[in-house]
């Protein structure tokens, strides 16, 4: 599966277009990273496990919309754009979406 | 009791804050000078040349602003202006990001990154609803030169 966010992919050619995927993901703080996170609220810096966190679940998402390309016959995503909102206080969705493609390696 | 408190928090907050401020700008020059020869650039077109794969790659980074610069901010905002305490905290967000980026695009071998887009959320709010963390995320196609792994 390759995975691009321009239009094509360098050393391959789109052979049919298959529409949209997307992947989403939506993830709640843990209340001890929560608490730990407080204390940085002090003194500052970065939140290394929120940091884990949000790049877990972005992983996730594209996982899911792979799976998705996968499902509908695709072998790549190309155009992949990424948005995250925030659901309620402390949970945020993380959202990957893109246009699962046929590609054929492009020899010339 | 609780302006000691208060007393307490912000002098923490700013003397930890500035410190490590002061070693993450310097570790971001640093890397910054690492990786200067990794170009990345946010137009779609592909350059010309004997690129054989693209591949997504991407960098991100939660921060959060110290104790004292919230504080700070929080009496600036009362009046307007700059609030230079987040300029700087979305800076080393923002670079740091990037530089995340590059490190995963040179860990595959990449010679540069087109298309880079940077995205920015605020995590959590602090007290009284302001800004207490932000979370960056920066991402692109790096190019790399080389036997294309074949899409099957």
């Amino acid at each position: 599966m390759l995975i691009s966010n321009i239009e094509s992919i360098p050393g391959q050619r789109v052979v049919r277009h298959l529409g949209l995927v997307q992947g989403n993901t939506v993830r709640a703080k843990h209340l001890g990273k929560d608490i730990l996170a407080g204390f940085k609220n002090i003194f500052g810096g970065e939140l290394t496990a929120y940091t884990e966190l949000l790049s877990e679940a972005r992983e996730e998402a594209v996982a899911r919309m792979v799976e998705h390309a996968e499902a509908v016959g695709g072998n790549g995503v190309i155009n992949v754009r990424f948005s995250t909102s925030s659901v309620t206080a402390g949970a945020a969705e993380l959202f990957a979406y893109g246009t699962a493609v046929v590609l054929e390696a492009d020899r010339d | 009791m609780e302006l000691i408190l208060l007393a307490v928090l912000a002098t923490l907050g700013f003397v930890f804050g500035r410190i490590a401020e002061r070693r993450h700008f310097a570790s971001i020059f640093a890397r910054e000078a690492q990786l200067k020869e990794l170009l990345i650039f946010n137009e779609r077109t592909v350059p010309p040349g004997a690129w054989q794969t693209g591949q997504l790659v991407g960098g991100n980074v939660v921060i959060s602003v110290d104790y004292f610069k919230r504080l700070a901010a929080g009496l600036r905002a009362l009046f307007g202006g700059r609030l230079t305490t987040y300029e700087s905290l979305l800076e080393r967000g923002r670079r740091e990001a990037l530089l995340r980026m590059k490190e995963e695009a040179r860990s595959l071998g990449a010679a540069m990154v087109i298309n880079v887009r940077l995205e920015t959320a605020s995590i959590s709010k602090g007290d009284g609803d302001q800004i207490g963390s932000i979370e960056v995320y920066a991402y692109g196609t790096a190019l790399r030169e080389g036997p294309s792994p074949l899409a099957s």
